[in-house]
C-alpha cells in the first residue's frame, strides 16, 4: 500500500517550513458568498420555462399598457355592416387569415360580401357588433390583469397583517382570528363573491372587492404559519429579549423572512383572480358590456363558438397562455425560494 | 374520538347558523326586483304578491320564520320557475351533478394519483417534464375553455358524444372529463411533491438497504406515506368542483344544481340562491369534516394521539 | 486474519451544478472477519459516501470512476443491481444515522423487522414474525411481543435505535456498516448502543464498519482506525496506534480537540480552518494550509503512505527521512510517551489483533 511514487521530485526547500499560516486567507479562497435572494435568482435564472413566462409577461403588460392609449381601432366602436368578419392580415395570403369563411359547404369571402373597402382588415375579425376583436383583444387583457393586480393587493393588505398579528399574538386572538377564517373559508368563495355581486353594482370596483374579500384567505394563513415558525426562531427571541418594539421587530425580521412566501403567494393569486374575473363574466355577472375582459369575450365567443370558432380562440388562446405563464413563473419562484428544492 | 367528532359537528352547526343568517340579511340588502316582471305590475298586486311572501312583515320576524323553516328542511319557495319549492327544484337537480361530480373527482384523483407517481419515481426524465406539462395545463386552463374544446372536437366536429343533452351515462363522459381536470392537476401536482419528500427520506434509504427492488421500495414504504396527505386536498378540490359544476353544467346543458345557481343569479331569485348557498356550504364542512376524520383514522400518528386524547 | 471486505483505490466523484465534486480520492483499506473497524473525519470528509458505495446506495449524480470492492472474492463495482439486492439486508447490512427519520412512520414495527427475512429468505410470514420479535428482545426492547404491533413514534429515540440495529441484525450479516449510528442520540444512550453493538458483535460473529466524527466513541468500540480527510484516508493503524502514537498533523488536531479527564485548559482546541473545496481538491497534502507543520513539499506533492509498524502507516511527508524532526504538541509528546512506555512494560503489542500484514 505504501506505494512511493517515482515520479516526486525534491528540491532544497522541499522540507522547508512554511512558518506564516494565513488561515483567514484560506478561507476567503472559497466562492463567494450570494445573499439568500441573490442565490434564489441565480436558480430562478437556471429554469427555462420560468424565464420564458417571465419575458411573455413582461411583453403582454408592456401590450397592456399601451393599450391604455392606443388600439387600432375603438374597441367599443360599432359598425353593425361588417359584423362577424373572420380574420384578415393585410391581403389575405396567410393561411387562417384569408378573411374568407366556409358558409353551408362554400369558401365565400366575407369581406368582398360586406363590401369593406381593399384596405381595411381586421387581424382577428370582428364580432357580432362589427367591433375589432384585435382592439377588444387588447383592451381585454389589460382589463383582466388590472383586476388580477388590483384583487392580489387587496390580498397583500389585508391578508398579510391578519396573517401576522394571528401568527405573533397567538393564544386566544388567534384562535378567535383562526374561527373567523374557518367559517369565511367554509362558505365557497365562489358564493361569497357572486353574493357580493349581487349586492352592489357589477363593474371592476365590485368585483376586486367581492375576490378581496374572500382572496386574502390563503395569503393570512400561510403568513399566520410562517410567522409562527418565525416567532421561535434565535434571532427574534433575541431581539424580543433586547426590548425591541413588536413594531420594529416585524420590519426588520419577519418582512424580509416572510417575503419569499408573499410573493410566491402573490404570483399564484393573480392568475386565479384572473380566472375569477373571467368565470363571473362568463355566467353573466362580471364586467358589464359594452366593456371587454377576457371573460366577456369568452363568454360572447363562445355563443356562436360553433359556427365563428375565431371568435373564442383567440380570448381562449390568451387567457391559457397567461394563466400558464403565470402558473410557470410561480412555479419557478418556488423553486428558487424553497431551499427544500435546491439540488 | 367520539369526542372530539361531537365537537367538529357542533361547530359545523355554528357555523352553517351564521351563513344561513349571513345570507338571509344580505338578500334583505339586495337591489333589484324578485318578480320576472315587476315593471308591469300594479302596487296592488306588488302587495299581494308581497303578502304571499310573506315579504310585508319585519324583517326580523321573515328571519325567525326562515330559521324555522330551515329546521323542517324548508328552504321557502322559489319567485321564479313555477313558483316551486326550493327543496323540490334542490332534490330533483341534485342527481344529474351528483353523477358527475363524484365520476369527475374518481376520475381526476386515480389519473392525478399515477402520474404524480410515476412523475416523482422518474424524476427529471420525460416523463416527469410530460406530467408536469399536463398538470400545469389542467391547472391553467379554465374548466369552461376546455368543457367548449371538448364539446367543439369531440361532439360537434367528431360527433362521438352528444353536444348538449343529458341522457344516459354517454352524455355524462364530456363534462366529467372537463370537471375532472383540475382535480387531476391539482392531485397530480401534490402527489408529485409528497412523493419525491418520502423517496428522499431515511426509511426509503433504509428500505433500500434491506434488499427491496426499487419496485417494492415503492409498493412497500412510498406509496403509503405518500398517499395519506392527499387525503387533506379533497376538501379544496370539492370547491373547484363545485364552481366548475357551475359552467360546465350551463354549457353541456345538465339540468343540474350549478346550471340552477347560474339560472337563479340571473333572475335575483333569492330563496332558491340562499338555499343552494347553504346547501353548498353543506356539502363543503361536511367534506372537510370527513376528511379530517378519515384522515385520522388512517395516520396512525393521528389515530393513536387522538384516542390517547380521549382517554 | 481473513479478509472479508477489501477495498482498493476507490474513486467517487460526484457531478454538481459547479462542476465535479472529487469526494473519494483513491481509498483503499479492508475489513478483516470479525473486527470493527472505524472509519473517522470530520463531515465531509467522505466517510458515508465509501460506505454507501459498498451498499451500491449512492446518490443519482455521484459515479464510481475507478477501483474495486471485493467482497468474498465478488467485486460489489462490477455487481448487477439484482445481485446487490441479494446481498442488502442479508449478507451486509448498514445501521443509519437517525432514529427519528429512519423508520417507517406507517408501518408497524414489528412488519419492519421482519421485512429483511421475507425478502431473502422463503420463511414464512408467522415464521419471520415470530423471528423479528426474537431479536427484538435481543436488542432490549422490553415486552417485544406485545410492541410488534406498534409504530415508530411510540418509541423514544434510544428504543428506535435498538429496532434499526434489529433490523440490520436480523439476518445475521456477515459484515454491519453502521453510519454514525449514536450521533442523534444523548450521551448516556450512546453508550447503551455501543454497549449492545459489543455485544452483538460476540452474539452474531459479524465485522462492522463503524462510522464517526467522534473519536472518544471509537476508543470503546473499534480494533482498527482509519482517518480519513478530505475524501482520503490520511493515517490508519491499530486503536491504540492511533490513539497513542498518531503521526499526521491531523490525526493530532483531531486528538487534541477531544476533551479528556486531564484537559488543563478550560478551553478546547480547534483545528483552525475549514476542510478544502474538492471541486478543485489541492495538488498536495490537502491538509496543509491548516498544518502548522506544514512544508513546501506539503503543498506541492501528495505523501505517499510511511510504514510506522507492520499495521500503521500514515500519509505525512513529516515520516520522510529527508524531513526536519519536529516535536508534535505537548499532550501528544505525553500520549506518545506512554505509549512507548506501555509498549516497554508489555502491557500493548505493537500489533494487536487484526494486525494482518498490510504493506502489499
Amino acid at each position: 500500500m505504501a506505494d512511493n511514487s517515482t515520479d516526486i521530485k525534491f528540491n532544497e526547500n522541499s522540507f522547508k517550513k512554511i512558518e506564516k499560516h494565513n488561515v483567514d486567507e484560506q478561507e476567503k479562497i472559497s466562492a463567494p458568498s450570494l445573499t439568500f435572494f441573490q442565490d434564489a435568482v441565480r436558480r430562478l435564472k437556471k429554469n427555462k420555462a420560468a424565464v420564458i413566462s417571465f419575458w411573455l409577461l413582461a411583453l403582454i403588460v408592456v401590450f397592456s399598457i399601451i393599450s391604455i392609449w392606443w388600439t387600432p381601432s375603438d374597441p367599443n366602436a360599432q359598425h353593425v355592416a361588417y359584423a362577424n368578419l373572420p380574420p384578415k392580415i393585410a391581403n389575405g395570403q396567410i393561411p387562417g387569415f384569408t378573411g374568407k369563411a366556409n358558409v353551408g359547404g362554400r369558401i365565400v369571402d366575407k369581406y368582398a360580401q360586406a363590401k369593406v373597402p381593399s384596405g381595411t382588415y381586421y387581424v382577428l375579425g370582428t364580432d357580432y357588433l362589427g367591433r375589432d376583436l384585435f382592439s377588444r383583444l387588447m383592451k381585454g387583457i389589460a382589463l383582466s390583469l388590472l383586476i388580477g393586480f388590483l384583487a392580489t393587493l387587496f390580498d397583500l393588505v389585508i391578508g398579510v397583517p391578519y396573517g401576522v398579528v394571528s401568527g405573533w399574538k397567538g393564544g386566544r386572538v388567534d384562535t378567535l382570528m383562526q374561527r373567523f377564517i374557518e367559517i369565511i373559508s367554509s362558505i365557497p368563495n365562489l358564493v361569497i363573491v357572486i353574493l357580493m355581486l349581487l349586492l352592489f353594482t357589477p363593474g371592476l370596483g365590485s368585483i376586486v372587492v367581492a375576490m378581496g374579500i374572500t382572496g386574502w384567505i390563503t395569503m393570512a394563513r400561510l403568513v399566520r404559519a410562517e410567522t409562527l415558525t418565525l416567532k421561535t426562531q434565535e434571532y427574534v427571541l433575541a431581539a424580543r429579549t433586547l426590548g425591541e418594539s413588536p413594531f420594529k421587530i416585524a420590519i426588520k425580521h419577519l418582512v424580509p423572512n416572510l417575503s419569499s412566501t408573499i410573493i410566491i403567494q402573490t404570483m399564484f393569486s393573480i392568475p386565479t383572480a384572473i380566472f375569477f374575473e373571467a368565470f363571473l363574466s362568463f355566467i353573466g355577472i362580471g364586467i358589464p358590456a359594452p366593456n371587454a375582459s377576457l371573460g366577456t369575450l369568452l363568454s360572447d365567443g363562445q355563443k356562436t363558438f360553433r359556427f365563428l370558432p375565431y371568435q373564442m380562440w383567440y380570448p381562449a388562446a390568451a387567457i391559457s397562455i397567461i394563466m400558464i405563464a403565470f402558473n410557470l413563473l410561480a412555479d419557478g419562484l418556488r423553486d428558487a425560494f424553497d431551499p427544500k428544492t435546491q439540488e | 374520538m367520539g369526542k372530539y367528532i361531537l365537537k367538529r359537528i357542533g361547530y359545523m352547526i355554528l357555523t352553517l347558523f351564521i351563513i344561513a343568517t349571513a345570507t338571509f340579511f344580505l338578500m334583505k340588502l339586495m337591489p333589484g326586483s324578485p318578480y320576472a316582471n315587476q315593471a308591469k305590475m300594479s302596487a296592488e298586486q306588488i302587495k299581494i304578491m308581497n303578502q304571499q311572501y310573506g315579504l310585508d312583515k319585519p324583517v326580523f320576524q321573515q328571519y325567525i320564520i326562515y330559521l324555522v323553516g330551515l329546521l323542517h328542511g324548508d328552504f321557502g319557495t322559489s319567485f321564479q320557475f313555477n313558483n316551486q319549492p326550493v327543496s323540490y327544484l334542490i332534490s330533483s337537480r341534485i342527481g344529474p351533478s351528483m353523477q358527475i361530480g363524484v365520476q369527475a373527482i374518481i376520475l381526476g384523483t386515480v389519473l392525478g394519483i399515477l402520474l404524480g407517481a410515476i412523475a416523482a419515481i422518474r424524476k427529471n426524465s420525460w416523463v416527469d417534464t410530460v406530467a408536469t406539462f399536463f398538470a400545469i395545463l389542467g391547472r391553467s386552463i379554465p374548466n369552461f375553455v376546455f368543457a367548449v374544446l371538448l364539446q367543439f372536437f369531440l361532439a360537434f366536429k367528431l360527433k362521438i358524444f352528444p353536444i348538449a343533452l343529458w341522457d344516459g351515462f354517454s352524455s355524462s363522459i364530456l363534462p366529467t372529463i372537463a370537471l375532472a381536470m383540475a382535480p387531476l392537476a391539482t392531485t397530480a401536482r401534490f402527489m408529485r411533491t409528497e412523493m419525491v419528500d418520502v423517496l428522499n427520506s431515511d426509511y426509503i434509504e433504509l428500505a433500500r438497504a434491506k434488499g427491496n427492488t426499487p419496485w417494492q421500495t415503492v409498493a412497500k414504504h412510498a406509496l403509503r406515506n405518500s398517499l395519506i396527505p392527499v387525503i387533506t386536498i379533497i376538501g379544496p378540490m370539492a370547491v373547484d368542483l363545485m364552481v366548475g359544476s357551475m359552467v360546465v353544467e350551463n354549457i353541456f346543458s345538465i339540468p343540474g344544481i350549478g346550471d340552477q345557481f347560474v339560472k337563479s343569479i340571473t333572475t335575483n331569485d333569492y330563496p332558491t340562491i340562499m338555499g343552494l348557498t347553504l346547501l353548498y356550504s353543506f356539502m363543503l364542512i361536511v367534506v372537510i369534516l370527513v376528511v379530517d376524520i378519515l384522515y385520522g383514522f388512517i395516520d396512525p400518528r393521528i389515530r393513536l394521539s387522538g384516542n390517547e386524547g380521549s382517554n | 486474519m481473513e479478509k472479508i471486505l477489501d477495498v482498493k483505490d476507490l474513486q467517487i466523484n460526484f457531478d454538481t451544478f459547479a462542476g465535479q465534486v472529487k469526494a473519494i480520492r483513491n481509498v483503499s483499506f479492508h475489513l478483516n472477519k470479525g473486527e470493527t473497524l472505524a472509519i473517522v473525519g470530520e463531515s465531509g470528509s467522505g466517510k458515508s459516501v465509501t460506505v454507501r458505495s459498498i451498499m451500491g446506495l449512492l446518490a443519482n449524480n455521484a459515479h464510481v470512476d475507478n477501483g474495486s470492492i471485493d467482497f468474498k472474492g465478488k467485486d460489489l463495482l462490477k455487481a448487477t443491481p439484482r445481485e446487490l439486492e441479494s446481498i442488502r439486508g442479508n449478507d451486509i447490512s448498514m445501521i443509519f444515522q437517525d432514529p427519528m427519520t429512519s423508520l417507517d412512520p406507517t408501518m408497524p414495527i414489528g412488519k419492519q423487522v421482519a421485512e429483511p427475512l421475507l425478502i431473502h429468505g422463503s420463511m414464512s410470514k408467522k415464521k419471520a414474525m415470530a423471528r423479528a420479535e426474537e431479536v427484538l428482545e435481543l436488542v432490549g426492547i422490553t415486552n417485544a411481543k406485545n410492541r410488534m404491533k406498534d409504530y415508530p413514534h411510540q418509541f423514544s429515540g434510544g428504543q428506535r435505535q435498538r429496532i434499526v440495529i434489529a433490523i440490520s441484525i436480523v439476518n445475521y450479516p456477515e459484515v454491519l456498516i453502521a453510519d454514525e449510528p449514536t450521533t442523534a442520540l444523548d450521551v448516556t444512550i450512546q453508550a447503551q448502543i455501543i454497549d449492545l453493538m459489543k455485544e452483538l458483535q460476540n452474539k452474531i460473529e459479524t465485522s462492522i464498519i463503524f462510522i464517526t466524527h467522534d473519536l472518544g466513541v471509537v476508543a470503546g468500540i473499534a480494533d482498527r482506525v482509519a482517518v480519513m480527510y478530505a475524501g482520503k484516508i490520511i493515517e490508519y493503524g491499530s486503536v491504540d496506534e492511533i490513539f497513542y502514537n498518531p503521526q499526521h498533523p491531523y490525526t493530532w488536531g483531531l486528538l487534541n480537540s477531544m476533551p479528556t479527564l486531564d484537559t488543563s485548559s478550560d478551553r478546547l482546541y480547534a483545528i483552525p480552518g475549514t476542510p478544502p473545496n474538492l471541486l478543485n481538491p489541492p495538488a498536495g497534502d490537502a491538509f496543509a494550509p491548516r498544518n502548522p507543520y506544514a512544508m513546501q513539499i506539503d503543498y506541492e506533492q501528495m505523501p505517499p503512505f510511511y510504514k510506522v509498524t507492520d499495521t500503521h502507516y500514515a500519509a505525512t511527508w513529516l515520516l520522510d527521512p529527508q524531513a526536519p524532526k519536529v516535536e508534535p504538541p505537548a499532550a501528544i509528546k505525553k500520549r506518545q510517551e506512554e505509549y512507548h512506555q506501555l509498549v516497554a512494560e508489555g502491557k500493548i503489542q505493537s500489533s494487536v489483533k487484526g494486525g494482518a500484514k498490510d504493506g502489499e
